[in-house]
Parts: C-alpha cells; sequence; structure tokens
C-alpha cells in the first residue's frame, strides 16, 4: 500500500482527539466523585480540565477543516472527518455538562445531606462505564462495543426518572430539602445528558466504521415523561 | 410528417448512400492499379530486356569497341559510386547545415529568403545546374572532371537534404529543446547533441533517398563529368557513369549497345530501388521524436 | 512556518510580454525555502509564463521579453551581464509533458546535464545515476534497464525520469510546470508523494492547474489572474479562508 499524505493529518486528528475524550472521561469522573466523596477540590479539576478541553475543542474543528480544504477525503476518510467532527462536539458538550454538575455540587455540598438516594451513586456509575466504553471504541474502531455503549443508555434513563421520583417525593414531603432535592435532580438530568451524547458518539462510531447511519432507527424506546 | 414516413425516407437514403459508397471505393481501387501500372510495367520490361545481359563481365569489365560483343560497365559502376561519394561530401554537410538553420533559426526574414532559394533550387531543372557548373568549374579548370560532375549532383542533393532535415527537426517537439535549455546548456548544444542525436535516423533516411535520386541523374553530367570508355585516371579527368553510359549506348542502332544498355538500367533500377528500401526500412526502426 | 525565513527567491515588479501583450504585471514574491509553493489560476492568467521568467527561459519563445528583479540567493538573474544559460544550471525544470531525451538511454537522460557541462568520469557518473533515479523513486524500477531508451518507459516513469534529470545537476531551486496533466491517477498520486518527499531537499516551485492538487502538496499558494498576482500566502489559509473575493470565486469555482 502506498503511504498516503492524508494518513498524517488524519492519525493527528485522531491523536487530538483521543487525548480530549481522556479529559473529557477524566472530567466526569471528577464531577461524579466530588458529590459522591463530597471533595470540593474535585470541583476545581473539572474547571481546570473543562479550559484545556475547550483548547482542544477547537484544534480539533480546525485539524478537520485542513484536512477537507486540502486533501479532498473520501470514504472511509470522509467519515472519519466528518465523525470526529461530530464527536468533537459531543466532547466538548459533555465537559460542559461536567462542568454543570460541578456546579450543582458545589451547592450541594454547601448544606448537610439529607436526601439519601442510592440509585444516583448507580447512576454515575454506568454513565462513567458509558462513557469509558464508547472511547474505547472510538480508540478500537471496535463496532460491537459502541453497540454496547446504545443499550446501557436505557438503563441510565430509567435510573434518572427513578431518582427524580424519589426526590419529588422527598420535597413534597418536606419543603426544607427542595433545595438539595433540586440540585440532585439537576445532577441526574445532566448525567443522563452526558449518557446521551455518549449515544451520539458510538453512534459515530458505528458510522465511521461502517457507514450504516443508525440514528433514529429505535424510536421504540420507552418514552421519556416530561421532566424539569 | 410522420415517424413511420421519416423512417420510410431514411431508408431509402441509406441503401442509396451504400451504393454510392461501395461505388466511390471501386473507383479507388481502379485508380490505385492505374497508378501502379507504370512502376510494374517498366519493372517487367527492364527486367525482361535486361536480364539476358547480365553476367559477372557486366561488372568486372570495361566495355569492348563498337561492334564486338562482351565487355562490361565496370568502370561506369566506379563513376557512379565516385561522383555520388563526392555529391555526398559536398551535398550533405550544406543540405543539414540548411535543413538545421531552417528549423531553429528560421523565423527571420533571412530564413525565409533561404527557404525560398531552397525550394526554387529543388525546381531548377537538373540540366540548367550541369550547364551553371560547366561554366563555374569545367570551363575555369579547363575540361570535363569527376569532380565537376560530383559538385552538380551535391548542388541537386542539398535542397532535399535541407528540407527534410528541417522537416524532421520540425518533428521533434520544441519541450525537448526546452529540456535542454532548462538543463543549462547552450542552443547550439542542445541542436547538436539532443535534437540532431534524436533525428538521426530520419536525416539519414533523407540522405539515401536523396543519393537515390542523383544516382540516376544524367543531364547534368553530360557537360560537367561527361562520359569515359576507360577507367579513369583522376578526379580531373572525365568519368565513365551510369546513365551516362546507358543514354550513350541505347542511341545508336547496335544490338549489343542495347543490350548493355538495358543490363545497365536494371544495375541502376535495382540500386535505387535497395536505396529506397532500405531507407524505409531504417526510418521504420530508428526512434524519431514523434508523439 | 515562520514568515522571517530569507527567501531562496525574491521577485520584485517582474513584468513579461509576448509581443505587444502584457502577460505578467509587476509581480513582487517571496519564495521561502525547503517548501512547495503552487502556483495557480484560469488558463492564460500567465502562471506558466511566471515560473517561465523564473529561469528565464520565457525570453527563449520569439517576441517574448521580460523585465524586473528575480534574485536566486541574493543573485539577481537578471542582473546585466548574466547569462541565462549559467542561471538555468542552477535552476531545475520539469515539463507538462514528460520529455526525456530522444534516442538517449535512461543512463544518458539522467546525467545528460553532468555529461554535457564536461563530467566525464564514469564512476561521478553512476553514483549520480543512483542518487538521482532514488531522490526521484524511480531506481527500484529501472535499475535493471538502464539502458534502454528513456522514452520507451511508461508515461509516470518518464516524468520521473525527468525529475531526476533535473535532479541530477543538485538545483537548489526545482519548477515544475504542470508536470501532472499528462498522467493518469496512480502516476499523479506517485508526483504528489515525491514532491512532499523532495520538498525536505529542495524548494519547488510547481504551476498546476488543478487547485485540489495545491490544497494537497503545497505550504504556500500564489493565485494569479489575467497576468496579476491576486493573493499569496500559506496554502491552509488561501484554500480556507482566502483574504481575496477574486480569489474566493475562484477556488470555489464560481468563475465566469
Amino acid at each position: 500500500m502506498i503511504h498516503r499524505n492524508i494518513d498524517t493529518g488524519l492519525s493527528s486528528l485522531n491523536q487530538k482527539l483521543l487525548t480530549m475524550a481522556g479529559y473529557v472521561e477524566q472530567a466526569v469522573e471528577s464531577a461524579t466523585d466530588a458529590w459522591r466523596f463530597r471533595n470540593v477540590a474535585k470541583v476545581a479539576d473539572v474547571y481546570q480540565i473543562e479550559r484545556r478541553v475547550n483548547q482542544h475543542h477547537l484544534e480539533v474543528d480546525a485539524a478537520c477543516v485542513q484536512l477537507l480544504a486540502l486533501q479532498q477525503p473520501m470514504a472511509a476518510d470522509l467519515r472519519f472527518i466528518v465523525s470526529c467532527i461530530k464527536i468533537n462536539n459531543d466532547l466538548e458538550r459533555m465537559v460542559d455538562l461536567a462542568v454543570n454538575i460541578a456546579n450543582n455540587t458545589e451547592f450541594y455540598l454547601q448544606g448537610a445531606a439529607v436526601i439519601h438516594i442510592d440509585d444516583l451513586a448507580q447512576m454515575s456509575d454506568e454513565v462513567r462505564v458509558m462513557v469509558r466504553e464508547v472511547l474505547d471504541a472510538f480508540v478500537k474502531t471496535d463496532e460491537r462495543l459502541a453497540r454496547r455503549v446504545l443499550s446501557r443508555d436505557d438503563r441510565v434513563d430509567a435510573y434518572k426518572r427513578k431518582i427524580v421520583e424519589d426526590c419529588l417525593e422527598s420535597m413534597k414531603a418536606d419543603t426544607k430539602v427542595i433545595e438539595q432535592g433540586m440540585n440532585l435532580i439537576f445532577i441526574a438530568k445532566n448525567l443522563e445528558r452526558i449518557g446521551d451524547h455518549a449515544t451520539n458518539i458510538a453512534e459515530d462510531v458505528i458510522f465511521s466504521v461502517s457507514g450504516q447511519d443508525i440514528r433514529h432507527e429505535n424510536k421504540v424506546r420507552t418514552p421519556e415523561e416530561p421532566t424539569t | 410528417m410522420t415517424s413511420a414516413q421519416l423512417q420510410g425516407y431514411l431508408a431509402v437514403g441509406y441503401a442509396k448512400r451504400k451504393f454510392v459508397d461501395r461505388l466511390m471505393r471501386l473507383l479507388l481501387l481502379v485508380a490505385a492499379i492505374v497508378a501502379l501500372t507504370p512502376l510494374f510495367s517498366v519493372l517487367f520490361y527492364v527486367l525482361s530486356r535486361g536480364l539476358g545481359n547480365l553476367n559477372w563481365a557486366f561488372f568486372t569489365e570495361v566495355p569492348k569497341p563498337i561492334g564486338e560483343s562482351g565487355g562490361g560497365m565496370a568502370n561506369a559502376l566506379v563513376g557512379t559510386a565516385t561522383l555520388v561519394g563526392i555529391a555526398s561530401m559536398i551535398g550533405v554537410p550544406w543540405g543539414i547545415a540548411a535543413g538545421v538553420y531552417l528549423s531553429e533559426y528560421g523565423r527571420s526574414r533571412v530564413a525565409n529568403m533561404v527557404r525560398f532559394g531552397t525550394d526554387m533550387l529543388a525546381s531548377v531543372p537538373s540540366i540548367v545546374i550541369g550547364l551553371f557548373v560547366y561554366a563555374l568549374v569545367v570551363v575555369p579548370m579547363g575540361g570535363f572532371s569527376a569532380f565537376a560532375g560530383g559538385v552538380a549532383l551535391g548542388i541537386i542533393m542539398v535542397p532535399t537534404i535541407a528540407r527534410n532535415t528541417e522537416e524532421m527537426l520540425r518533428l521533434v517537439p520544441n519541450h525537448i529543446r526546452e529540456a535542454g535549455l532548462a538543463l543549462g546548456l547552450p542552443r547550439w548544444k542542445v541542436i547538436l547533441r539532443i535534437v540532431l542525436r534524436g533525428s538521426v535516423s530520419a536525416i539519414t533516411t533523407g540522405i539515401m533517398l536523396s543519393i537515390a535520386r542523383v544516382a540516376g541523374e544524367t543531364a547534368p553530367l553530360l557537360f560537367t563529368a561527361f562520359n569515359n570508355r576507360y577507367w579513369h585516371q583522376g578526379l580531373d579527368q572525365p568519368i565513365a557513369s551510369l546513365p551516362v553510359q546507358i543514354f550513350t549506348y541505347a542511341g545508336p542502332p547496335d544490338e549489343v549497345w542495347n543490350g548493355q544498355a538495358w543490363t545497365g538500367a536494371l544495375v541502376l533500377l535495382f540500386f535505387v530501388l535497395v536505396l529506397n528500401v532500405t531507407s524505409r526500412v531504417f526510418f521504420r526502426s530508428g526512434s524519431v521524436g514523434r508523439e | 512556518m515562520s514568515q522571517q525565513v530569507e527567501p531562496i527567491l525574491r521577485v520584485r515588479n517582474l513584468n513579461a510580454w509576448f509581443g505587444e501583450s502584457h502577460a505578467l504585471k509587476e509581480i513582487s514574491v517571496d519564495i521561502p525555502p525547503s517548501a512547495v509553493t503552487a502556483v495557480i489560476g484560469p488558463s492564460g492568467c500567465g502562471k506558466s509564463t511566471f515560473i517561465r521568467c523564473l529561469n528565464r527561459l520565457h525570453e527563449e519563445v520569439p517576441s517574448a521579453g521580460a523585465s524586473g528583479e528575480v534574485s536566486l540567493n541574493g543573485m539577481n538573474i537578471y542582473g546585466e551581464g548574466v547569462d541565462p544559460v549559467g542561471v538555468r544550471r542552477k535552476i531545475g525544470m520539469v515539463f507538462q509533458k514528460p520529455n526525456p531525451f530522444p534516442s538517449l538511454s535512461v543512463y544518458d537522460n539522467v546525467v545528460a546535464g553532468l555529461r554535457l557541462a564536461g563530467i566525464r568520469r564514469r564512476s561521478v557518473l553512476t553514483e549520480v545515476v543512483e542518487r538521482s533515479l532514488r531522490q526521484a523513486a524511480l531506481w527500484d524500477e529501472v535499475k535493471d534497464k538502464l539502458s534502454v531508451p528513456g522514452t520507451s518507459l511508461s508515461g509516470g516513469q518518464q516524468q520521473r525520469l525527468c525529475i531526476a534529470r533535473a535532479l541530477a545537476v543538485e538545483p537548489p531551486l526545482l519548477l515544475m510546470d504542470e508536470p501532472t496533466s499528462a498522467l493518469d491517477p496512480i502516476a499523479t498520486a506517485k508526483i504528489e508523494e515525491l514532491i512532499l518527499e523532495l520538498r525536505k531537499q529542495v524548494t519547488i516551485v510547481i504551476v498546476t492547474h488543478n487547485m485540489q492538487q495545491a490544497a494537497r502538496i503545497s505550504d504556500r499558494t500564489a493565485f494569479f489572474l489575467m497576468g496579476e498576482l491576486v493573493e499569496f500566502g500559506e496554502t491552509s489559509t488561501v484554500f480556507t479562508v482566502p483574504k481575496e473575493e477574486r480569489t474566493e470565486r475562484y477556488i470555489t469555482g464560481k468563475f465566469g
């Protein structure tokens, strides 16, 4: 196989995106740890990571535009770059959501924990696994792993509905915990959104690898009830 | 007009066109046969008349006195070779130089005049060139000579070789010259080492054809090389040549001489034919700078 | 890539004519060393004339003329008393059509420049042949048939042979006038790869009518239009955010 000039650009793009994905994973972990272990230092970590991710967000976009403008990518190359643009956006949104969680956590930590929601810890574990797995799928261009991420999203959604219900119950019972309850609902909502972005990335990985566009296919997922 | 009508007209038109096409092809074939007839009849006639006298003596002996049978045209064969040799020494370098000039520097007014002059020279009747050389060489030298004959034939060669060389060099695409110039070669080196070298076979072909042509020239030799019944005594002396010998022997009503003339014609024809065929093979095998 | 690098070629107020027609108007540009500069523009915009002025080949065409300053490493090649033949020895050129010298072997084609400049030592020539053919990525394909005529190679190989011939005299600057326009896509890809490889050793100025090619292989791009230099800059900039409206219109294909 002959060496192609575009390969250099593609592998450097890949590398940039992977570094960025690693940061996003760290941000999600720090944000959930901050809440779980009541650790304010982790909140600061999230803010710091966000700045780095934003820098990468711009660089990846610029690299994609360069490759599109200068190398006229085709077929697999084109799908890869288009996927990178979308994944880049998802990653940037994910880190923003992690920042939101960090924000909520900051407020949440100002008072003592009154409401106890075990499901939130399990939900954050599930989301962290999703993030890790989808990035693995991207690195290894592993379509099967990406499909597994899709199935995890349903469980995350179920957790969120349950958490919202539980919080509402506590808040109805005791109006003093409304603030704390709201914060917990926000955290769950943000986690759920991170899961959605991970799903998007999984779909992009599948598109990049196989050329198959599976978005909007299984609309038979359990309908979400309107929240917040 | 309906579509069916149109198809009908088209069908009629097609049959007619097909007929005209066949007719034209037939006419062209007839024309080609008519054009080739003289060549083959000449070949056949010369062969039938000349073959009888063709023997070893024809190539080794000088002519016998009139009335005696036997003898050959060895002196004329050598004479023609000598004349062609002298002519080539004059005509080839001169012709190639002129051709190179016309092709490589041929855009000026002078070049156009040279080109026009060459074309004029090519169409001057060869007997006029003979007269010209008579005045220029024979008179000052005080007599007919092989040298004068060679000069006359050489002059006839120049325009053919010049125009052929020009044409062949023009076939070499201009970007080949530019490649040489871009390498930092002076123009003369580009011409000599790249352009000329690439057309050697084509130019040689032209030279061979022009030799074939002058080998059969008779008229210009009448006033220059004249003729000689014996082996020639030096380049400043008259010399025999095949065409002039044929001319001389064909005239008198003498069976033996006429027969010799036919054999001479056969040999000359064969020589010219061989030159033509070789040059063709040569041209085909050589790599010319064609696209 | 910093702008401060000393240019290898400095062009100032270059004008060129064909008889009465003004083919190049007041071109000023700095060509950076060890980089590929692409020259693009529509047919007849003067891009070929421009690079033919850079080795003074332009003036070989009857009625053609040029004026201005073109300095190669500080020496003005249009200076008084400068011999164009000497200039061309320092600047290689590859043409639109592959043009190996007819009836010269592959070997003789490569060393043509050296040999005609008087270098005769067989050992030197043989070394140069191998080095140049390797540089032109042709060695492996022709090392066993160095004595066949150069014109018997395939089109792409012939063009790489011409590149080897130009590289044999080790020019600091290599001009290429639409070098792939007569080649098929595979041969074109090989030449493009070769150009990217060569850029480390030699400065390349390439004229191309193929915008995508300019985008793929060049570091800088110059856009010519009707004898004028409209825009010159980093290729990545010219092809994504051109400064000039006219460049934008040309590279997006909205041109007349």
